[in-house]
């Protein structure tokens, strides 16, 4: 059997031990009448042939080392530094639990400090928890966190349209049990100053993205002190990488940042698991869900880190806790914490510029093909939105066969945006990996 | 002697990996959003790889050692599971792509969810959620969708025993439903005469985990189930103590409608110092159109010549979804790999053995620990960290000594309903040897609580860091650090 | 344990120093001890507002739990204790003293007779230590 150590002696002597004949005995509290079913599931093979099972499933999907990927959306292609999987191949930080112990757990803490630092570092924000599951659950929490902030009495969520869509469907299934209303987001051709207009007395909180699901760059500053004068909360989803170039959240005097980390060494794994970034301003620190990992001593002189402000926690406060969150992803915080060192300053910054100006490149040559449109009225990052001659899905079909996954039909978000497609471009798309594209968009127009 | 902090191994200058330069036109940079200046590190690669390697040093794990956390599962993680979860094939896919280009993926996960629904003897699985607490959350929520749906909005209680773990509760709170606590009887399963009281038609469920936080099989688990149901509740079941069940009962067919796995506890994807994890859900067929999605189904069952089309679908009354795309598929593909290995046979085995190491070590230890609800327990057991005779010795402080054994602590302090608890699973994978050398560590300590307390109060002494400051943690909050020369800037 | 004789208790262990129309409310000393080393302590109604008995006027924290502060009578805040939050260990040092929380001018005078004296209190304190 894999793994298991015992012998028949070993069983022997424990259950002498225990004092029972055997090890059905150990079941008597197990109804009779269940006990023991007989499971329909395939029988061990070993590990050589585990290995090769798994490699032919492997092999049955497309990838995107094989085909040029210019699909985003929320979940991205970069280039992942072999040192990062380097380090979290190592047994002592993916076989720990969670450093309830922290006298031998000082590994993981001080890499989560450092994550903690990091992004708040790159955020401008004050407070950092430890890890959310992803940016659409970290964007949940910050209602929660919106609504406790005014103890229950304000009942609206402004959510800008060109939020992700799946971090908005996420946040209405989280919501549903409370009395909330969440709008905003009906239509994706409202811009920032109409969410404005819509914020009074009862808004606990207005949400946007920075870049926006769209690729582009909006200045939230105006409606930032919109949502204060209401005595609302501006929530603001970012994408860590383009704040390599881009100017942070913080300088919307954002109150909540969240995000996904996806971008900062992170594989794309079908879509999980990936990384929610949770960051706020200092004054909203102890209505924070998640672990936090702060600075003290030990009792010999050094400096050490610990959990802390745990008593916010499901394990202490139980159904008056912050969250009910419990595992999260530190091994994913790692991961962009060890990308993030090794990427460092002038790396995050070439890695944004190579992302931007691939993708302006791009969109330039695009934009020139007849029946193709740029969509984006303002800046973008590294994707826009072109409206296509032909429906999407045709011309995704014909692009794959020239080993090019196309963009996002955005016809799936709204009916306005059908025939519409929201490209991806990163540093690695190569100058010839862009030319073919846009040589395959010409071509599909005419197939 | 404590690493440096990264920002301490920074010098204006450094890189660390290489970039290729722009191969494109340059174009212009959006005017008046970009920033003035990035405050990362900047250090060489040789000095990160260094940083975090000595971290990790710095760590206890189940590759250095004998890891018995209660109702968390330390259990051996396989590297297959990690080679498995790293090939291209897999860990380059992108959630968006259309399904007919992964369908290993959708078969992958397809095979998940019918192993888990007939492990867990389910209607139907969603492998969406991200964590136990997260399958806890949508499991409330669908109790709720069924009854609001059936025109029984009234129903808004749920039931909770004392010694069920805090994510529980919490839970329930975030679902926006109402929190009754159930007293557990002397032999630490649900009191029945209290749970008949609290039956009602405003009850949405019981939430219930089993074995339980005491280790022990809830007795009389068919009643607390038919009079859940009886007055029209639904049975939610907490899925993490599986470990003890796995071959050996399915909690379907003991009348659980809801239940959310731990991929991270039972089926061995690791833990990775506070998750990834996984939460898959299961349900009973009443409730399978609730799922949060899109799920996995066979869209076209295909024939001889053609395999079966896998797609995604949105469950018909779905409670939406839970998260962004489809669930942790890369611990999808570390428990997929785990149940190969393991096959029906295996994960009985897994069982048997989980609760022969934890009566071993509970048969060893009752002499010198007190044992309160000391039965034939599952996979893991409660002693109390304390004895009359060693007045001031607390279960903190034989964890901490446990320390200077070379072992990492049970979990401390819960449930809540021991004074002093020690929460001991040692699971399946350990050896008897290693559980001996544990049990003689553990007696060592409880002599020494008697002889030199002194010891233990002032434990681990052999660790590379002592006990840590968490009053001044909490009181002098530091939870991030600025390099000074960013303070010196005026904006970032 | 201390539990001063002037003083009114309730069994979450508030205690209220009553002055004319006036009380005066911090958490006792058998609460402090419980909770061991505090942290965090911040008043959740604002001066001018107005609470009913039982409802919650504060949070506490200790590095092991956290708890909620309720009115032992309702009324409306007339005064914090701003320098409280900048010492909470006062909480364990001077719990009735230094460590007062927040005062409130009283509604209804009458709901002071449903709480504890001091030796009631006592008692409650020792049958639950057994």
């Amino acid at each position: 059997m894999a793994y298991l150590p015992h012998t028949d002696e070993d069983r022997r002597l424990m259950l002498q031990a225990i004092g029972v004949a055997r090890l059905d005995d150990l079941y008597e509290a197990v109804p009779a009448v269940h006990r023991f079913p007989e499971l329909d599931l395939p029988d061990a093979i070993s590990e050589l042939e585990v290995a090769a099972e798994l490699q032919a499933l492997a092999e049955a999907n497309l990838d995107v080392r094989h085909n040029a990927c210019f699909l985003g959306a929320g979940a991205y292609h970069h280039f992942i530094p072999s040192v990062v999987d380097a380090i979290l191949r190592r047994g002592e930080f993916y076989t720990a639990y969670t450093p309830y112990q922290p006298e031998v757990s000082q590994g993981t803490l001080q890499a989560t400090f450092e994550y903690q630092s990091l992004i708040c570092n790159l955020t401008g924000m004050d407070v950092s928890n430890a890890s959310h599951y992803d940016g659409a659950t970290a964007l949940a929490e910050a209602v929660i966190l919106a609504l406790n902030h005014h103890r229950g009495k304000r009942h609206k969520v402004i959510l800008s349209p060109a939020v992700h869509p799946h971090y908005r469907e996420t946040v209405r299934t989280y919501m549903q049990g409370l009395d909330l209303q969440i709008v905003g987001d009906e239509d994706p051709r409202r811009d920032a100053a109409e969410l404005a207009r819509r914020i009074d007395g009862d808004t606990a909180m207005v949400a946007v993205q920075y870049p926006d699901f769209f690729g582009t760059i909006v200045d939230f500053t105006a409606l930032g002190q919109a949502a204060h004068t209401a005595g609302a909360l501006l929530c603001v989803v970012v994408n860590p990488l383009a704040l390599g170039l881009l100017k942070p959240p913080s300088a919307f005097d954002a109150d909540v940042v969240v995000g996904d980390g996806q971008p900062l060494g992170i594989p794309l794994s079908y879509g999980g698991p990936h990384l929610g970034l949770f960051t706020t301003k200092q004054e909203y620190v102890r209505k924070m869900a998640g672990r936090l990992v702060g600075e003290t001593v030990d009792s010999r002189g050094q400096r050490g880190y610990v959990l802390t402000l745990t008593p916010r926690e499901q394990h202490i406060r139980r159904e008056k806790a912050t969250s009910n969150i419990c595992t999260n992803v530190a091994l994913m915080a790692l991961a962009s914490a060890v990308y993030l060192s090794v990427t460092g300053r002038q790396g995050l910054r070439r890695v944004a510029e190579l992302c931007y100006h691939k993708a302006h490149y791009a969109a330039a040559e695009i934009a020139r093909l007849p029946g193709f449109r740029l969509w984006n009225q303002g800046a973008f990052f590294h994707e826009f939105v072109v409206a296509c001659p032909r429906p999407v899905p045709e011309i995704n079909e014909h692009l794959l066969e020239h080993e090019i996954l196309g963009g996002y039909d955005l016809g799936q978000v709204h009916p306005s945006l059908a025939g519409h497609m929201l490209l991806a471009v990163t540093e690695m798309n190569t100058k010839d990996e862009i030319d073919d594209l846009v040589a395959g968009l010409e071509e599909a127009t005419h197939a | 002697m404590p690493e440096p902090l990264i920002y301490d191994l920074s010098s204006p200058g450094r890189r660390g990996v290489t970039l290729p330069e722009v191969d494109v036109p340059l174009a212009d940079l959006p005017g008046g959003l970009t920033r003035d200046d990035l405050p990362l590190p900047e250090v060489s690669e040789i000095d990160v790889v260094r940083h975090f390697v000595r971290l990790s040093q710095l760590n206890h794990a189940i590759d250095t050692g004998f890891y018995p956390l209660g109702s968390c599962t330390m259990k051996y993680n396989p590297k297959i599971n990690e080679d498995m979860a790293r090939l291209g094939g897999f860990a380059y896919t992108h959630p968006l792509q259309d399904p007919a280009t992964v369908q290993g993926n959708l078969a992958l996960m397809y095979s998940l969810q019918e192993w888990l629904k007939e492990i867990g003897g389910f209607a139907a699985v969603s492998l969406q959620p991200a964590a136990g607490a997260h399958g806890e959350l949508t499991g409330i929520l669908i109790l709720r969708a069924y009854h609001r749906w059936r025109g029984e909005a009234r129903r808004t209680k749920i039931l909770i025993p004392d010694s069920a773990h805090g994510t529980n509760p919490a839970s329930t709170a975030m679902a926006g439903m109402q929190v009754v606590e159930l007293p557990s009887d002397a032999r630490g399963n649900v009191d029945l005469a209290a749970l008949k009281a609290a039956c009602d038609d405003t009850v949405a469920g019981l939430m219930l985990t089993n074995p339980n936080t005491l280790g022990l099989f809830e007795e009389h688990v068919l009643e607390v189930a038919a009079q859940v149901h009886e007055c029209g509740g639904l049975l939610y079941g907490d899925g993490a103590n599986m470990n003890a069940l796995l071959g050996v009962v399915r909690p379907g067919d003991l009348g659980f409608d809801v239940l959310h796995f731990n991929l991270h506890k039972t089926f061995s994807t690791p833990h990775g110092g506070g998750g990834p994890g996984s939460g898959p859900v299961g349900v009973a067929p009443a409730l399978v159109d609730f799922l949060p999605g899109p799920v996995v189904e066979i869209v076209d069952p295909g024939d001889d010549d053609q395999a079966p089309l896998y797609g995604l679908v949105m469950p018909k009354r779905s409670i939406g979804r839970v998260k962004a795309f489809h669930g942790h598929f890369g611990m999808h593909v570390r428990a997929f790999t785990y149940m190969r290995m393991h096959g029906k046979r295996g994960l009985r085995a897994v069982a048997d053995h989980a609760v022969l190491n934890a009566n071993y070590l509970r048969a060893r230890l009752r002499g010198t620990y007190h044992v309160p609800f000391d039965r034939i327990c599952m996979h893991e057991f409660v002693a109390e960290g304390r004895w009359e005779d060693a007045p001031g010795v607390r279960a903190l402080d034989v964890s901490k000594r446990l320390m200077d054994f070379g072992f990492h602590p049970p979990t401390n302090y819960f449930p809540l309903i021991v004074h002093e608890a020690l929460m001991i699973e040692p699971t399946e994978t350990e050896s008897r040897e290693t559980l001996d050398r544990f049990v003689e560590a553990m007696e060592a300590i409880a002599a020494e609580a008697r002889r030199d307390p002194e010891v233990l109060h002032t434990a681990p002494h052999k660790t590379p860091f002592g006990r840590l400051d968490e009053v001044k943690a909490a009181k002098d909050l530091v939870l991030c650090c600025r390099p000074a020369w960013l303070e010196e800037k005026s904006t970032a | 344990m201390n539990v001063p004789q002037d003083l009114k208790y309730t069994k979450n262990d508030e205690w209220i120093r009553v002055e004319g129309d006036l009380g005066t409310i911090g958490i006792t000393d058998y609460a402090q001890e419980q909770l061991s080393d505090i942290v965090f302590v911040e008043a959740t109604l604002a001066v001018g507002e107005s609470g009913a008995k039982g409802g919650t006027c504060a949070t506490v924290e200790s590095v092991k739990a956290a708890a909620e502060v309720y009115l032992p009578v309702g009324g409306t805040v007339t005064k914090i204790n701003e320098e409280l939050p900048k010492s909470p260990e006062k909480i364990n040092q001077d719990p009735y003293g230094a460590a007062w929380i927040l005062q409130i001018r009283i509604a209804d005078p009458s709901e002071l007779g449903g709480l504890l004296d001091a030796a009631a209190y006592e008692a409650y304190c020792r049958e639950r230590a057994s």
